[in-house]
């Protein structure tokens, strides 16, 4: 067994799990073998390969080749620290939503369980293999079937109109996406022929054709991750999907771009020139500022969270823009720095958002409600749900001690470095861009806390809601997993960075380990003690211990009497669930404060009305600005060629005809 | 971690936890006298929460465990941020548990344990409390932060305690920026601790509360646990404000007597911030509530003047 390296076991790994699809084919109607069977098999297969990452970290890179695809070209395979950092990440989040999806999937909901089996462990197999992947063309493929796969996905419920045009404009922007990626990889060849990737680092790109190929790379995995403009398929397509596939998508397949632009942008294409970084920060302020604003004012549960999928992406986004600057101008250090808060809100977006879109996967199930508007009151009949909801909703407001903090301190404190860029004006404006991000951080709290309120907390809306339950063993079983990543991601940032250091040497030659592996696994300290430190664990510590230990001493020297009464409300008597806020209600202080960043129809109730009502609709800008005039243009185009099409064969044969006797005068010898 | 440390520590969050009503109480005296009215007994606030943990918990019918967890949460994010914050010592065990940019995220999380609770009764006044309190949240968390970056810049570092020496060792002259962020500063303290001119602490049952809006399905020992966590939170924003921009008499070793003999200078500071604080509140009227953002704006605008200031004149002269 010795002999088997880890790339064996992670290829070995990505073989069974395509088996564990095929062998759902087999018996593509037995629900039950399918759910509790092979999906538990799934998490397992996941879990190694988690493992099996976790323990290469550090060491040096593996290749393998695979014998399949075109003569000439077998499909190289590599695995280094990048690879596997994103390996671990895909592994334990794909090993709670496979436990979850166990619980969630029933007799009767959209396509057949076994089909579904073979797309979904197709998915991951994909997603491994383009984490693998090392030339162009082995890269292609698996991205290709990626696409496919979550497609058929996403469009398991296909009877509905909706649906399918979700996963219509996926596909789209998807194939997109894929073409500039293409190019890039083009652009990158330069012509030598050699699509090893070991063959491109081997270029020299002239700075043109490498900031081509870094701008069509942006292009090409913003669209797959979702950047501005290039995200309007992401709230269509995640609440368009069975919620354990949503959490996928969300939490790891985003990330799979995030990994292709990091491999071409820091490995690939050479020495990055500083404007790039500038290009990538402004993509991600923008879209990190959209997403969340959106996030805000929407009233489907799944399509706030894809929204705030959009925010996160703009984070990590502006991370490697300033991983680029600090790079370029080779401020080694703290463009680790960087790059360390990007490796780390990969890990934690995927823990925390896969958390709570299972979580609204629950509450789908229990009310087959997705509006906020019709929720309501949830914590008392779904508990489990709710309390662990409770952490996802902490970590993706930012807040300590849990994960989503960990990453956007780092990030602010690689900002606080921005002044020293010896750049005449980057380094007065870059560090103003911080304030963009406190900004988005604390408007995440309030999408967050929007979420939940309405959600979970108040009335229940409606009366239907009283026959809600909890979600079954499996399902608390997935979502236990990802919350306890969560914490120990929020908890031990120092040994979490001790393992993420070998990804950012291999990028950039430098790391942040050696540092803060001297001031002890519950500190987190990068630079040093006096510059800054963080210690989540006294943070936990301390507030745990102040409520058990605030409510003994107020029993103890007082009394815990408790009367149970009417809601004071002061004094009003109008206290049915209508008097609470609704969605669009909470979010209305947003909407009028950014008045000018959402479209909006909106009917206002007069006093002559004889049945007043009060409605609002929010779209989006670019799908007016950018979208709808692409639509149109490819339509007149289209209109003109139908022109030319008659339809009768005698015409077309006319033109074969008058074709050839061009041919024939131009090529005349 | 040094016994006199530990003990240090203690001392810091007793004097924290002691200090703070009183605080409130001496706001609350000096804005009587300034208003000509009759003032309340300085030690009123004791005496309400006395009263207050005596009574009874009056609970709405609908009222989930996360409306009983939340006080005590709050209560212990406030009293973990005046542990960390250096009112006496910058020397303290608990120093290094969280930087200025942590610090806020403590404030966030406690902001949000108490607008859950305010949204968990499903009352018309606790959801609207609850947005609003949001609301002021997200305007003056990146202020508040710009804030900490003009003074990292300064400083080299984020940790209070370094700002505080590193302030408290330059030699007298004035800086703009620092200027600049101390205006900002007050205007964001005075939006997050509900103040006038964004919110009244001396108000009920109008519609343009905010604080008191999201507590006032809260009773008996609940109550207090809130109100005690409202002027710890008064009292942590007053000791970060005077250990950033008033550093001097602080000090700067885990030395229990060095620590007594800061004490009294922080009473002088703390007596005279609170009759600036009565004083403002006395001659600014309470705003609607949407004008806050353009308060808080202002706020905004000047941190970044502090920042650009520090990095275009500061810097390169």
């Amino acid at each position: 067994m010795s002999s088997l390296l880890a790339i064996d076991f992670l290829l070995i790994a990505a073989c069974l799990w395509l088996a564990v699809g095929l062998w759902g084919l087999a018996a593509p109607r037995n629900t039950r073998f399918i759910a509790k069977g092979l999906f538990p098999l799934g998490a397992l297969i996941g879990l190694g390969v988690g493992v099996t990452a976790l323990d290469f970290l550090g060491q040096s890179a593996e290749t393998a080749i695979l014998v399949i695809g075109l003569p000439t070209l077998p499909f190289h395979l590599r695995l280094d620290n990048l690879t596997a950092v994103f390996a671990l990440l895909l592994g334990f989040a794909s090993v709670g939503i496979s436990i979850y999806a166990a619980g969630y999937f029933r007799k009767g909901e959209g396509a057949a369980p076994g089909l579904m089996c073979l797309q979904y462990h197709a998915f991951l197999t994909s997603m491994l293999m383009v984490l693998l992947a090392d030339d162009a063309y082995a890269f292609m493929v698996a991205w290709e079937v990626m696409a496919l796969s979550s497609f058929f996905l996403v469009t398991t419920d296909h009877r509905h109109e909706a649906i399918r045009s979700a996963g219509y404009l996926y596909l789209l922007i998807a194939h997109v996406g894929a073409i500039a990626i293409l190019l890039a990889f083009g652009v990158m060849t330069s012509g030598s022929g050699d699509y090893t990737f070991a063959g491109m680092r081997a270029q020299e790109l002239p700075p043109f054709w490498a900031s081509a190929a870094f701008l069509l790379a942006l292009v090409g995995f913003g669209a797959k991750a979702g950047l501005v403009p290039v995200h309007v398929w992401l709230p269509e397509a995640h609440p368009a999907a069975p919620s354990p596939v949503s959490a996928m998508m969300s939490g790891v397949m985003l990330k799979t771009a995030i990994y292709g632009l990091l491999r071409v942008s820091f490995d690939l294409v050479g020495t990055p020139l500083w404007w790039w970084g500038v290009v990538a920060m402004a993509v991600g302020l923008v879209t990190a500022l959209f997403g969340v604003l959106y996030a805000t004012v929407q009233s489907d549960m799944k399509r706030l969270l894809a929204y705030s999928s959009i925010e996160n992406i703009g984070l990590l986004a502006v991370g490697i823009g300033l991983a680029l600057i600090f790079h370029s101008f080779g401020m080694e250090t703290l463009a680790a720095l960087a790059m360390t808060a990007v490796l780390y809100h990969c890990l934690a977006h995927a823990g925390f958002k896969s958390l709570l879109f299972l979580c609204t996967g629950s509450v789908l199930h229990a009310t087959r409600e997705r509006s906020l508007g019709k929720l309501g009151g949830l914590i008392h009949r779904m508990p489990w749900v709710a309390w662990l909801a409770l952490v996802g909703i902490i970590a993706g407001a930012g807040l300590p001690p849990l994960s989503g903090f960990v990453s956007e301190w780092l990030l602010l404190q690689a900002f606080l470095f921005s002044p020293g860029l010896p750049h005449s004006w980057l380094n007065m404006v870059v560090p103003v861009a911080a304030a963009v991000i406190a900004l988005v951080a604390a408007l995440a709290g309030f999408a967050m806390v929007k979420f939940y309120g309405i959600i979970f907390l108040g009335q229940m809306r409606e009366p239907a809601l009283k026959d809600a339950h909890d979600a079954g063993p499996w399902e608390r079983g997935g979502l236990s997993w990802l919350t306890l990543l969560t914490l120990l991601l929020g908890v031990m940032p120092s040994t979490v960075i001790g393992l993420l250091d070998a990804a950012t040497r291999q990028l950039l030659g430098t790391g942040l380990a050696a540092r803060v592996r001297e001031s002890g696994w519950w500190m987190l300290a990068p630079i040093s003690e006096d510059r800054a430190s963080y210690q989540p664990l006294i943070f936990l510590v301390t507030i745990v211990a102040s409520v058990l230990l605030g409510r003994w001493l107020v029993r103890r020297l007082y009394h815990g009497r408790i009367r149970r009464s009417r809601a004071w409300d002061c004094g009003f008597f109008f206290e049915g669930p209508r008097a609470q806020d609704t969605a669009e209600g909470f979010s209305q202080p947003i909407r009028r404060i950014f008045e000018p960043v959402f479209r909006m129809a909106r009917h206002f109730p007069t006093a002559r009305d004889d049945q007043p009502y009060y409605s609002v609709k929010v779209e989006d800008h670019f799908w007016h600005w950018l979208y709808l005039p692409v639509a149109r243009l490819a339509e007149r185009i289209s209109g003109l060629i139908v022109r030319v099409q008659g339809g009768r064969i005698a015409v077309y044969l006319m033109y074969s005809f008058l074709t050839l006797i061009v041919l024939l005068l131009v090529a005349r010898p | 971690m040094s016994v006199g440390g530990f003990l240090g520590q203690l001392f810091a969050i007793a004097l924290a936890l002691v200090l703070a009503p009183l605080l409130t109480g001496w706001v609350n005296q000096c804005r009587a006298w300034l208003q000509n009215r009759s003032a309340p007994p300085l030690l009123q606030p004791y005496y309400m929460l006395h009263k207050l943990f005596r009574k009874d918990v009056v609970l709405a019918r609908n009222a989930s465990p996360l409306f009983r967890f939340a006080p005590f949460a709050v209560f212990g994010c406030m009293l973990l941020a005046c542990a960390i914050i250096p009112s006496l010592s910058t020397d303290l065990p608990l120093a290094p548990a969280a930087d200025t940019l942590a610090l806020v995220g403590v404030f966030g999380l406690a902001r949000i344990f108490i607008s859950l609770a305010a949204m968990d009764v499903g009352t018309a006044f606790g959801s609207l409390g609850g947005r609003r309190e949001m609301l002021v949240g997200f305007l003056a968390e990146p202020a508040l932060l710009m804030v900490i970056f003009t003074l990292a810049l300064i400083s080299q570092s984020t940790s209070v305690a370094t700002i505080v020496e590193t302030l408290a060792h330059r030699e007298i002259v004035i800086y703009p920026s620092l200027a600049f962020a101390g205006i900002a500063f007050t205007f964001v303290s005075l939006a997050e601790n509900a103040r006038v001119p964004v919110d009244n602490p001396a108000t009920h049952l109008e519609l343009t509360m905010i604080h008191e809006a999201m507590i006032l399905e809260y009773s008996g020992r609940h109550l207090a646990l809130i109100e005690w966590a409202a002027s710890l939170k008064l009292y942590a924003y007053s000791c970060l404000g005077l250990a950033l921009f008033f550093p001097w008499g602080i000090a700067e070793r885990d030395n229990f007597l060095a620590m007594i003999a800061a004490a009294p200078l922080l009473l002088i500071k703390l007596g005279i911030g609170g009759c600036l604080l009565a004083a403002i509140e006395t001659v600014n009227a309470k705003m609607r509530i949407f004008r806050a953002p353009e308060f808080l704006g202002t706020a905004f605008l000047l941190a970044v003047l502090g920042l650009l200031v520090r990095l275009l004149l500061e810097v390169r002269a």
